[in-house]
């Protein structure tokens, strides 16, 4: 079949532009939120790891359509 | 190598399968590879978890040290899910079962060896490379009778801590109608916007699918996503290259496990709530 390559490319392409602007968010928060308050810095970076791990997810679901499909 | 004779001018495929390849056959059930290193990851846990318990003393040594610091760690995190340290603790070994054995699983797939050493086969006329171990978590079978097991146990922790009616009404709420004779007297709206209450909760069902779908996938994608990209990493560059994306997967299965584990905890604590 044609345009499979492209279908893939577009799936994970286009898939990653919304979790891309996420992380880049909760990135972006939680260092203004450190910047405000540095003692609780440890709290802030695990619920940051947390809050990524959860925008990433949307991203892995593209790429396993990209993978799977042929 | 495995007995069957192959040009040895055709080109062995190396290609990461979504599936996991099935090793060998008991009756009709597939061994696949990844049920393989599941096996392999039980097999660990048990051990440890026996040679701690043989030798408990009051004054720890090195191996109950360091899981015990592990556990304290673990009571402060979920402690701030749950709440208090009572629920905490009677959700913490089933929460824990789930942590260690997503973290172990996913650890395990980055052990040389796995993924590696195996045996090539033909199939559908050429040769494919099929390797002896694979990651556990990197199939989808796997992770999805985790996150089932997770949804289910948090139904069955919902039905026994608010009884099977209040349990009920959080899905399909019909003690919204049942209030409309009750309370229309005080209140006209309600013979309006209860109706619409006891249909809303009909999308929490849906809800509770996307819970298992989400949870899977999410294992699933991020360590098969991993395999893939070590193997890519290896083949542009095989010295040196692959050694941060070595360090990223440990650290994606770590919060991985992680993320698992507290999702399935904060599922557990919504179903013990009222509403």
């Amino acid at each position: 079949m044609e345009g499979i390559a492209l279908a893939k490319a577009l799936a994970i392409g286009i898939g990653a532009i919304g979790p891309g602007i996420g992380v880049g968010f909760i990135g972006a928060k939680a260092l203004e939120a450190i910047g405000r308050n540095p003692e609780a810095s440890g709290k802030i970076l695990a619920t940051m790891i947390l809050a990524i791990a959860f925008a990433e997810a949307i991203a892995i679901y593209a790429l396993v359509i990209a993978f799977s499909i042929h | 190598m495995t007995g069957t004779s192959h040009n040895i001018q055709q080109e062995i495929e190396h290609t990461h399968s979504l599936t996991a390849e099935p090793i060998f056959y008991i009756g009709n059930f597939a061994i696949t590879n990844s049920l393989l290193n599941s096996w392999l990851v039980v097999i660990i846990i048990i051990i440890i978890s026996l040679k701690i318990k043989r030798n408990i003393q009051i004054i720890p040594g090195k191996l109950q040290n360091f899981f015990e610091a592990i556990i304290e760690f673990f009571l402060e995190f979920f402690d701030s899910i749950t709440g208090s340290r009572e629920k905490s603790l009677k959700f913490f070994p089933f929460i824990f079962a789930f942590f260690l054995f997503i973290v172990l699983s996913n650890w395990m797939g980055l052990l040389p060896g796995v993924g590696s050493i195996g045996k090539v086969i033909e199939e559908n006329g050429h040769l494919v490379f099929v390797p002896f171990f694979r990651g556990g978590t990197a199939d989808l079978n796997s992770t999805l009778a985790l996150a089932i097991i997770g949804v289910v146990t948090s139904h069955i922790v919902g039905v026994a801590s608010i009884g099977i009616w209040n349990h009920l009404n959080k899905f399909i709420n019909i003690k919204a109608i049942l209030e409309i004779p009750r309370k229309i007297k005080e209140d006209k709206t309600v013979i309006m916007v209860n109706p619409i209450k006891a249909l809303a909760s009909l999308l929490e069902i849906i809800t509770e699918i996307a819970k298992v779908v989400s949870l899977s996938f999410r294992l699933f994608g991020n360590i098969f996503a991993g395999e893939v990209l070590l193997a890519s990493m290896a083949a542009i560059l095989a010295f040196g290259l692959p050694i941060p994306f070595m360090f990223l997967e440990v650290l994606v299965g770590f919060v991985q496990a992680l993320v698992f584990a507290l999702l399935v905890l904060s599922y557990l604590v919504m179903s013990t709530e009222k509403h």
